[in-house]
C-alpha cells in the first residue's frame, strides 16, 4: 500500500540518502542527492540517459572507482558507505544488475552457495547445508519459471538476456535481502519475461521489512511492480517525486516536458 | 548430487585455508640428519651407492651418468631467469639417522610421523582406515629428504600382485625388472638434469601393476626436503603391464628457506597394450618471499612410454610452488590408438617463474593427445607454457586438440604461450586455441556484492578458471589443489 510521504519521518526508514555526490573517473555525476526509502515501500527512479541511475545504483553498492565525494547514506541504521560491498550485502543490500556477469568453470549453485553462506557467517548465522540449499535453489527458479537445470551452469555463461534477468531474480529469492536496487532489470525482456520478472519481484520483495528501489527507463515493468512512489533523476539529482502516476505522466510527456 | 560437490569441496578446501599463513609447510623439523660429503663429485655418486647397498651395475651408471653431466651445458632455452647454480655447495644425501632403514611403520622415527601428520598425510594405516566414511584407500611412500621412511598398505597390495616399493629396495628386490626399464623412457643423456638425477639420484618410488591388474587404491609418494643446503634427486618408475591400471598420486613441500634448493627428479611411465596410467601431482614447494628470496629450483623430466596398443596416459599438474618450475610432462605415443593427457594448471604469483607444458610424440597410428594448459599469473611473476606436438610421417590418423589459456591478476605479471608443432603425415588433425584474459573488475565486482569478500572471489574465479584440470584430480587432492590456488593468490588484488 502507498504510504503517505508524511510517514517518512517514522521509525520504518530503511534507506536515507542525504545530499549523495559521487564521481566516476573524476566526473561528477551524482550532485547531492537525497531520498528516503521506507520498509514496505517499492521506489521507482526514471530519468534520461545520462542523468547517473546506474551510478546511483553501483555507489550504493560499493563499486570500486564510484568515488562519494560528499553526503551519506544510512542503511537500516548502519553507516552504509562505510562498509565494503560484500558486508553491504551480508547488511541486506541487494543490485540486480542491467548486464549480469559470467563466471565461467564456477556452477550457478556454487557461486549462490558460498555468497550465501559468506552472508549468513557475517551475521552470525549457520551455514545452509547442501540439501536445505538445494531446496531453496530450486523454490525460487520455480518461482521465476527458470529450468532448475540452469543452475548447475556456470554463471550467466550461454544464458539469454531473458535467462540473465530471471535468474537475477532467482538470485534475489535465494539471498533474500532487506533492500533491492534492480537496474534496468526490465532491459532485454520480453512480454512475458517482463510478466514473470514483475511477479518474482512482487512475491520476493512486497513485504513489509523489505524494500525495492527500481531504476528504469520506462514504465512497462511498473504496470507488474507498482511503486508507491516514482521519482525523476536528472542531471545527478532527484528533480521531481510522485505517485504511481507520475511514471505514465512521464511516459506521455518525456522527461523534458515532466521536468521543465 | 554431483553438482553439489564442489561446493561441499571448496568449503572444506576455504575452512582449511583459513587456519594456514602465507605458506604453510613453511616449518623445517629437528631430525637428527645423516648428511653425505658435500659438494658434487664422482666420490659423492659412489658414497649414495654405496650407503644405498648398490649392485656394481647400479654404480657404474650412475658413474657414466655423473661423466656425461660433466661434458653438458646447462639448458638455458627457457623462459627463465636462474642465477647460476653452485653444485658444489649442496649436500646431496641426507638422510635422518637410523642404522638400517625402516622395517615397518613401528620402526620409523616418531617425529617424522608427525611431520607427515602435519602435512596431513595420513601415513599410518590405521589413521586411514579410521578415516571418513567413504574415504578411500591411499597407499603413501613417503620421501624425506634423500630415503624413502615409509610405505604403507604394503600387503594389500602385494595380494593384488602389485608391486610398490621405495626404488632403493627395488633395486635391490627386483633389479631385472628395475633394470629393465631404468632409462629406457628418459634415457640418461636425455638433458641435463635427468644426467644430473642418474647420478645422484637418492631415492623414489618403484610400481609394477601386473598384466590385467586395476590396482585396488590410488597409490601416492609424498616428497618434503626437510634438510637445509640439500638438494632432493628422486626417481619414480611406474610400469603398468598389459591391462593394467593405476591412478598415482604425487605432493611436495619444503621448508622455508633463504637460500635455493635444487629439486631434480625424473619420472618414468610405461604403459602396455591397454594400461592405463593416471599420474596426478600437486606441487607446493616453497616458491620464496614476496621478495624473491629463496625457495625451490625445480626442474623435472617426467616423460611417459605409451607402448601398447590402445595404451594412456594422463598427466595432471597442479604446480603453485617453487621459485623457478621448468618441467615437461610429456608422452610418447608409440602404440597404435595410444592416448596422451596433459592438464595443467601453474600458478606463479610474486618473482616466480614456471616453463612449463608437454611434448606429445606421436609415433604410433591413430594415437590421440588432449593438452589443456591453465596458467595464472600474479605479482611480478612470470608463466610461460611450452608445448610439443609432433607427428611422424608414418603416423596416419593422429588428432592432437590443444587448449591454452592464461589469466592474469595485475599489471606486472606476465603469461606467454610458445606452442612447437611439428606434423610430418597430411592425415593428422591438430588443433590448437589460447586465450589470454584478466580477471576483471566486473567480475569481481559482481562477486563481492553478492556477499563474497574480495580473496574469496578471487579464489571463486581462478578456480572456475581451472575447473576443466581440478575435475581431473582425484577427490582428496582436489580439494588441497583448490585450497592451494587460494592460498597462492592470496594479496595478489587490490
Amino acid at each position: 500500500m502507498p504510504v503517505n510521504h508524511t510517514t517518512l519521518e517514522s521509525e520504518t526508514s530503511m534507506l536515507t540518502i542525504h545530499d549523495l555526490s559521487a564521481t566516476v573517473a573524476n566526473k561528477a555525476i551524482l550532485k547531492g542527492l537525497s531520498l528516503r526509502i521506507n520498509a514496505g515501500e517499492i521506489h521507482a527512479i526514471m530519468g534520461p540517459n545520462g542523468a547517473g541511475k546506474s551510478t546511483l545504483g553501483y555507489t550504493l553498492g560499493g563499486r570500486p572507482g564510484y568515488e562519494v565525494t560528499g553526503g551519506s547514506v544510512d542503511f537500516d541504521g548502519q553507516d552504509l558507505l562505510s562498509l565494503a560491498p560484500h558486508e553491504r550485502a551480508a547488511a541486506g543490500l541487494f543490485l540486480g544488475f542491467q548486464y549480469p556477469v559470467e563466471i565461467p568453470g564456477v556452477s550457478m549453485v556454487q557461486f549462490l552457495r558460498e555468497s550465501l553462506n559468506a552472508q549468513r557467517k557475517a551475521r552470525g548465522e549457520d551455514p545452509l547445508s547442501g540439501g536445505a540449499f538445494l531446496k531453496l535453489a530450486r523454490e525460487q527458479a520455480a518461482l521465476l519459471k527458470l529450468d532448475p537445470e540452469m543452475l548447475k551452469r556456470p554463471v550467466n555463461v550461454g544464458f539469454s538476456g531473458g535467462e540473465k534477468k530471471r535468474a537475477e531474480m532467482v538470485q534475489m529469492g535465494i539471498l533474500d535481502p532487506k533492500l533491492a536496487i534492480l537496474d534496468e532489470t526490465d532491459s532485454g525482456l520480453d512480454i512475458d519475461a517482463l510478466k514473470v520478472c514483475g511477479e518474482g519481484i512482487n512475491a520476493i520483495m512486497r513485504r513489509p521489512d523489505k524494500a525495492v528501489l527500481l531504476i528504469t527507463h520506462y514504465q512497462r515493468l511498473l504496470d507488474y511492480v507498482k511503486p508507491d512512489f516514482v521519482h525523476v533523476l536528472a542531471g545527478g539529482r532527484i528533480v521531481r517525486s510522485g505517485g504511481a502516476d507520475l511514471a505514465l505522466e512521464l511516459e506521455e510527456q518525456g522527461y523534458e516536458g515532466a521536468v521543465a | 548430487m554431483n553438482e553439489f560437490e564442489p561446493v561441499v569441496k571448496d568449503q572444506a578446501a576455504r575452512d582449511a585455508a583459513a587456519r594456514v599463513a602465507d605458506y604453510e609447510h613453511g616449518w623445517s623439523s629437528d631430525i637428527e640428519q645423516e648428511y653425505g660429503p658435500k659438494g658434487l663429485s664422482e666420490d659423492t655418486v659412489r658414497y649414495i651407492s654405496a650407503k644405498k647397498d648398490e649392485p656394481e651395475w647400479m654404480l657404474e651408471w650412475r658413474l657414466k651418468a655423473y661423466r656425461h653431466w660433466l661434458t653438458m651445458p646447462m639448458p638455458d632455452w627457457a623462459k627463465l631467469n636462474i642465477p647460476p647454480i653452485d653444485y658444489q655447495a649442496a649436500y646431496y644425501w641426507a638422510a635422518p639417522k637410523t642404522k638400517d632403514g625402516p622395517k615397518s611403520l613401528d620402526e620409523v622415527d616418531p617425529e617424522i610421523l608427525r611431520i607427515y601428520e602435519k602435512l596431513g598425510i595420513p601415513l599410518a594405516e590405521q589413521a586411514v582406515l579410521a578415516g571418513v566414511e567413504g574415504a578411500r584407500k591411499i597407499a603413501v611412500d613417503a620421501v624425506f629428504d634423500s630415503v624413502s621412511v615409509a610405505t604403507t598398505f604394503r600387503k594389500e597390495l602385494e595380494s593384488a600382485g602389485v608391486i610398490f616399493r621405495s626404488i632403493s629396495e627395488a633395486i635391490r628386490e627386483y633389479p631385472d625388472m628395475v633394470r629393465r626399464w631404468l632409462g629406457r623412457v628418459v634415457p640418461m643423456h636425455d638433458n641435463y638434469f635427468s644426467a644430473l638425477n642418474c647420478a645422484v639420484f637418492s631415492d623414489g618410488t618403484f610400481v609394477y601393476i601386473p598384466e590385467g591388474v586395476r590396482c585396488p587404491m590410488e597409490l601416492s609418494t609424498y616428497f618434503r626436503i626437510n634438510a637445509e643446503n640439500t638438494g632432493q634427486f628422486e626417481r619414480t618408475l611406474i610400469v603398468a603391464d598389459k591391462g593394467a591400471y593405476v591412478s598415482y598420486l604425487e605432493g611436495c613441500t619444503a621448508p622455508q628457506r633463504d637460500e635455493n634448493q635444487l629439486h631434480a627428479a625424473v619420472v618414468e611411465l610405461v604403459a602396455l597394450d591397454d594400461a592405463e596410467i593416471k599420474y596426478s601431482t600437486v606441487q607446493n614447494w616453497y616458491p620464496g618471499d614476496a621478495q624473491g628470496k629463496g625457495g625451490i629450483y625445480n626442474f623435472v623430466t617426467k616423460r611417459a612410454l605409451c607402448q601398447g596398443a590402445r595404451s594412456k596416459v594422463s598427466w595432471t599438474q597442479v604446480e603453485t610452488g617453487s621459485a623457478v618450475t621448468w618441467k615437461y610432462p610429456s608422452c610418447v605415443l608409440n602404440g597404435e590408438d595410444s592416448v596422451g593427457e596433459f592438464y595443467s594448471v601453474a600458478v606463479t604469483n610474486n618473482h616466480q617463474q614456471a616453463d612449463t607444458g608437454t611434448k606429445m610424440i606421436h609415433n604410433g597410428k591413430g594415437s590421440r593427445s588432449t593438452i589443456v594448459s591453465k596458467g595464472i599469473s600474479a605479482g611480478q611473476s612470470n608463466n610461460t607454457y611450452r608445448g610439443l606436438v609432433r607427428v611422424a610421417a608414418n603416423a596416419e590418423g593422429v588428432r592432437n586438440h590443444t587448449q591454452c589459456d592464461s589469466l592474469l591478476l595485475g599489471a606486472t605479471c606476465g603469461a606467454h604461450t610458445v606452442p612447437y608443432i611439428e606434423v610430418k603425415n597430411p592425415s593428422a588433425i591438430i588443433e590448437h586455441e589460447a586465450t589470454t584474459s584478466k580477471i576483471s573488475d566486473d567480475q569481481l565486482f559482481y562477486a563481492m556484492q553478492r556477499g563474497l569478500a574480495q580473496e574469496d572471489a578471487v579464489a571463486l574465479i581462478v578456480n572456475g578458471f581451472a575447473r576443466e584440470v581440478l575435475q581431473q584430480l582425484p577427490m582428496e587432492f582436489a580439494v588441497e589443489a583448490q585450497k592451494l590456488l587460494g592460498i597462492s593468490l592470496e594479496g595478489s588484488v587490490g
